[in-house]
């Protein structure tokens, strides 16, 4: 990955705010990505990890702050000012969300074939090619995404966000609910893929493995905000006990509010 | 008292967010419905979805609501001597009534059900939001084709149902009640007019958007989690089958009233 420190700011956030009810869960947002950087975005579940990633792509509104692209605003842009905007982002989300009624090829090509009118001959080409690049065999591509196994399904999607050749890719727990060898081929596949298209690249990830292998920069979120922003090589010593307890897979610290209830033990066994 | 009318208010804000959000939705919905581009391969997989795969409910439903209808009227009308008017009963209540009201309520059951709950795991599984981010808009993508397959198929189905639930009632005429078949094929056509057909055709373009536009609408706001495809999938059936009844009275009343 790139570790070039002069490179052009690529996306800034300031400021981001966003509140659900009465749950503010972005509360002062603030992030910097370099051009062709891999960042890694880590927090607990529900911190708003995924808030942010989707008030980046515009399907969710920030209540206030700035997003800048390129130097460009994106919040409070037009629907055809987003809509140019999404054409430059590749996406693959937590669970995949290929297309249950289309099969790989289809899912492979969907954004090409919505740009430019492709024969079917020329897509299931495009797709074979792609798909090849991901390690998956040529008859996946009259599959189905139920057809196909957890780490299938990730390639597939990694195959979809990366056909259009976009700048910036956002990759949301790519190697969630896979096994440590998948996790690996996956990490792998990423690696390569950012490489090859030298694009710019948010990660959110629980998987501190993955997080080693693929990020330049890592970017703890708690409470709504980033608390540390620093190289990967740095997050085992940043002297924040928060990010101290995630990185290392402490069960108790900052981040764990309720220590054990000693006494549910007690009952269970009791009821054992 | 206060909690009463605290509970009351509350009731009226939430009918009128939900009215709100349907007028909302379905001026959008027509927006990307008359729009280009418009989803060729789409609305013809809807289209078999909504037409081809209804005809045979619709075609059971309404065969055996015009044989018992002949059955029905004919013990009726015996007691006035008024046998030989089954006919004509049978072919305008199809065709006004039963043919797109049974039509609809089938179609809603079936296809209402079906719409809500692809949409609503698309939204649950992100589908829609992976829609947005490859540069496509999800309500002119995944409702617009609905739509306009729902208001083309219905009226073809009803007048399918038509023939055959008139069929139903000429079997059961001639096989059990032994009219003559020519003297019954003559009472049926002697007083049907062309806007008995056409006011049910029109009834059926309503009845199509409403299915499609409901199930579409409790499917795109799905809540999370299989019980929110489930409550999408029963709202859109009871939606659609309500608003199917009440906009059947009111065109009714438009024409006949």
């Amino acid at each position: 990955m790139s570790k070039n420190n002069t490179q052009a700011v690529k996306i800034e956030i300031s400021n981001l705010k966003k509140q659900f009810g009465t749950n503010q869960v972005l509360t002062g947002f603030n992030l910097s990505i370099k051009e062709g950087e891999s960042l890694c975005l880590i927090g607990t579940s529900g911190c708003g990890k995924s808030v942010a990633l989707k008030c980046l792509i515009g399907l969710i509104s920030a209540d206030s702050g700035s997003i800048r692209v390129d130097g460009h605003e994106t919040i409070g842009q037009s629907r055809a000012e987003n809509e140019t905007l999404l054409r430059r982002f590749g996406m693959t989300f937590q669970f995949g969300a290929l297309f249950d009624s289309l099969p790989i090829w289809e899912n492979v090509t969907f954004r090409l074939r919505q740009k430019e009118k492709l024969s079917k001959k020329i897509a299931r080409e495009i797709a074979g090619n792609i798909i090849n690049q991901l390690g998956l065999a040529p008859h996946v591509l009259d599959l189905f995404p139920a057809e196909l196994s957890g780490g299938m399904q990730k390639r597939a999607a990694i195959a979809r966000a990366i056909a259009d050749k976009p700048e910036i890719l956002l990759f949301d727990e790519p190697t969630s609910g896979l096994d440590p060898i998948t996790s690996g081929v996956i990490n792998d596949l990423i690696l390569n893929s950012v490489n090859r298209l030298g694009a710019t690249t948010l990660t959110i990830s629980h998987d501190m493995a993955s997080v080693r292998q693929i990020a330049d920069t890592v970017a703890m979120i708690h409470q709504g905000q980033i608390i540390w922003c620093g190289p990967v090589a740095d997050m085992h010593n940043t002297g924040i006990a928060e990010v101290d307890q995630f990185v290392n897979g402490k069960a108790y610290g900052p981040l764990t509010s309720n220590p054990p209830d000693t006494n549910v033990t007690q009952h269970s066994e009791m009821l054992v | 008292m206060i909690g009463f009318v605290q509970s009351l208010g509350a009731s009226v804000l939430a009918l009128s967010r939900i009215i709100g959000g349907i007028v909302l939705f379905t001026a959008i919905a027509l927006r990307w419905v008359l729009v280009p581009p418009f989803y060729g391969r789409q609305i013809v997989r809807q289209m078999v979805d909504i037409g081809y795969y209804s005809l045979p409910v619709v075609g059971l439903t309404t065969l055996f609501s015009g044989m018992v209808l002949a059955l029905q009227s004919y013990t009726g009308f015996a007691r006035f001597s008024a046998e030989d008017t089954v006919a004509t009963v049978v072919v305008l209540s199809i065709t006004r009534e039963l043919g797109p009201v049974l039509a609809g309520l089938m179609v809603a059951g079936r296809v209402g059900a079906s719409i809500a709950a692809e949409i609503g795991t698309m939204r649950v599984t992100d589908q829609i939001d992976a829609l947005d981010t490859l540069s496509t808009r999800p309500m002119q993508y995944l409702v617009g084709p609905r739509i306009i397959a729902g208001i083309v198929c219905l009226p073809i189905l009803v007048l399918i149902g038509d023939i055959i639930g008139v069929f139903g009632g000429y079997l059961v005429g001639v096989y059990n009640l032994d009219f003559n078949a020519s003297v019954y094929l003559s009472k049926t056509l002697e007083f049907l007019e062309f806007e008995d057909v056409f006011i049910g055709l029109v009834k059926a373009v309503i009845f199509g958007f409403i299915i499609t536009l409901m199930g579409c609408y409790h499917g795109y706001y799905s809540g999370r989690g299989a019980e929110g495809v489930g409550k999408a999938t029963t709202n859109a059936v009871v939606s659609a089958s309500i608003l199917i009844l009440i906009a059947n009275y009111t065109v009714t009343a438009l024409f006949f009233g």
